[in-house]
């Protein structure tokens, strides 16, 4: 095993195994467990090398196939690429201990289907971190959208219809990002970024370039469910499966905000996005910041755990997307370190939620009652997750939600401040009113009576962990930044 | 021929493609049927193709298959081929439409076996 490959095994690991899954999970299911654990267990441990050896020599690129970039396909290994494949696979390895458990009561005779697609799932967004290259980047963006439309379509009830709303909302942004690639195309004659990025200061583009830049941002703002755009999101995310709902919730949108900012600084520069065009820097902002009101405000109106959480799921893409365009890199941290954060505490959050229908079999906020006295240690860990979500410190939660507010107050963009703190707001209104529920006793029921009834280990033990690194990713946030983080932003902050 | 029908004719393979996209993009947004929808959406995705294969076309230039001993002698004229790039990318892109069409129907049958109908509205009065 040479140490250059490293990344490749990363991908490598979830895709093969995917289709021993398909092959052998038909005939015995320890064989889809032990793959599948396996596997990723596997990339986490690979891809924490990488990181390791992206610290401490730097980042490298490499071509696939010997075929020299920008005629082959570039991938990429830098500070933040290397973050984000620890981010998804150790994200994906906990997410998919709970899966197993969840998935053999919803779905069962159907693991090593749903497993299948659960992998390559994970492989397309581990490519997505990884690649270099425009086109080969849309063609793993609809590997991911496909596995997930299928994943979705497997739960109950309206899913399906849910998952072919999202199948045509999805398909929109897909093309309208491949329009994109198509302009930058015609007029620089390549798609390698790094190539397009040499190219584009040169040339004299102005209207083309601006409707590729368009076109692309738009596609993936439908993709991450950007507020005004966001329609297909609550309903896919709240009737797929739970174990589906696991891996889509924490890594979808947050990857995709890693592609948007791959686009933006990959491809264009900073010199393009903020200072040229300054009006439509602050206009999106101003979007991010009715994004995040607009969504918190949706979020109140809900009566299901899950539903509400899909909500905030909306709000915090505007969080991410107003702190990349702030364009000060104290708000570029903030929105990095905030797809970490996001992604941790988004899991936590699922986790528990899973852990609750396990045992009561609903999420209403009526069937929540005398909840904390059944699952005290679920419950203890979906409060870790409320406040670090709320930004309670010294929950990671906290130190994103912190870099956001300064580089917005840095930039003079009062409006996402203030959207920022209204946010904060509503989330603690929002989960104080769960715990005030878990904590109230259905009527004539007497504490002593409800049995203490936890839900199986399996999935105990990811939703503690995830809990627990919550707390210590907040305390070690300090020297995440300086070492990786700092390292990550792209060059001209 | 001068001015915008100049224009418009000395382009009208992009026109195609702007007037294609629409009509896709209206059937997937305006139609109450889903499987009209999903049409739209193969519209939409053949336009984009058509786009991209406009891209490659070069006026009197041949197919880019090439005599391995002509061009070791005496090199490519790249203005005598088309390029061939977008037609390799597009075929990707085919691939891609294909399986979102194949996993949309698949998923159109389930809707159809659960509430016996396509059309949107009616599902949604269904569900009330």
């Amino acid at each position: 095993m040479s140490a250059s490959n490293l990344h490749m095994y990363v991908m490598a690991a979830p895709l093969l195994s995917a289709f021993f899954v398909n092959l052998l999970g038909r005939m015995s299911k320890a064989w889809v467990s032990g793959l599948t654990l396996g596997s990723l267990a596997f990339s986490s441990v690979a891809s924490l090398l990488l990181l390791g050896k992206v610290m401490s020599s730097g980042g490298f690129s490499y071509t696939v196939g010997n075929w020299v970039p920008p005629f082959g396909i570039e991938l990429i290994v830098d500070h933040l690429s290397a973050l984000m494949l620890v981010l998804i696979s150790v994200v994906a390895l906990f997410a998919s201990i709970s899966a197993l458990k969840s998935v053999e009561r919803e779905l069962p005779g159907r693991e090593h289907l749903f497993f299948t697609l659960y992998l390559i799932l994970i492989a397309g967004l581990m490519g997505l971190v990884l690649t270099g290259d425009a086109f080969n980047l849309y063609v793993l963006l609809e590997i991911t959208s496909i596995t997930t439309y299928g994943l979705i379509a497997m739960g109950r009830g309206r899913a399906p219809l849910a998952s072919f709303n999202y199948i045509i909302m999805g398909s929109i942004g897909a093309c309208f990002y491949l329009l994109g690639v198509g302009y930058l195309y015609l007029m620089t004659g390549t798609l390698n970024m790094a190539d397009i990025a040499s190219i584009l200061p040169q040339m004299d583009g102005g209207a083309a370039i601006a409707t590729a830049l368009a076109f692309m941002l738009v596609g993936l703002w439908i993709k991450m469910a950007l507020f005004p755009l966001h329609g297909w999101l609550p309903n896919a995310y709240s009737l797929a499966p739970t174990g589906a709902g696991l891996i889509v919730a924490p890594l979808m949108t947050k990857v995709t905000i890693y592609l948007m900012l791959r686009v933006m600084f990959s491809i264009f520069s900073p010199d393009y996005l903020f200072i040229a065009n300054p009006l439509v820097q602050s206009g999106i902002v101003w979007v991010a910041a009715l994004a995040i009101v607009c969504a918190s405000s949706l979020a109140l109106a809900q009566r299901n755990l899950k539903r509400m959480l899909t909500y905030i799921i909306v709000a915090e893409v505007g969080y991410m997307v107003g702190g990349a365009w702030l364009a000060n890199s104290i708000g570029m941290t903030g929105a990095v370190l905030h797809i970490v954060n996001d992604a941790l505490m988004t899991l936590c959050l699922f986790l528990a939620a899973a852990a609750i229908l396990y045992r009561t079999g609903s999420l209403d906020f009526i069937h929540l009652q005398g909840i904390f006295r059944k699952m005290p240690i679920t419950m203890a860990a979906f409060t870790v997750g409320a406040f670090a979500m709320i930004g309670v410190p010294p929950t990671a939660g906290f130190f994103s939600k912190w870099y956001l507010i300064l580089g917005g107050i840095e930039a003079g963009q009062w409006a996402y401040v203030i959207a920022l703190l209204f946010s904060s707001l509503v989330n603690a209104v929002l989960f104080f009113r769960i715990i005030e529920i878990g904590y109230f006793f259905k009527e004539g029921e007497h504490h002593d009576h409800t049995p203490r009834n936890e839900a199986p280990l399996a999935m105990q033990v990811p939703l503690v962990i995830t809990a627990v690194a919550l707390i210590v990713i907040g305390l070690g946030s300090g020297p995440l930044v300086e070492h990786i983080i700092k390292l990550a932003l792209p060059a001209g902050f | 021929m001068d001015g915008t029908l100049g224009i418009i004719v000395a382009k009208y393979n992009y026109w195609i493609y702007v007037i294609l996209m629409m009509i896709g993009f209206y059937a997937m947004i305006g139609k109450r049927n889903l499987v009209k929808k999903l049409i739209g959406m193969n519209i939409f995705q053949t336009a984009i193709i058509l786009m991209f294969v406009s891209s490659g076309v070069k006026h009197g230039a041949q197919i880019p298959i090439l005599n391995k001993y002509e061009v070791i002698k005496h090199g490519v004229d790249a203005t005598g081929v088309v390029n061939p790039l977008p037609h390799v990318l597009m075929l990707t892109a085919i691939v891609v439409s294909v399986s979102i069409t194949g996993v949309a129907l698949a998923i159109l049958l389930r809707i159809y076996r659960q509430y016996g109908t396509l059309e949107e509205d009616e599902i949604l009065e269904k569900l009330g």
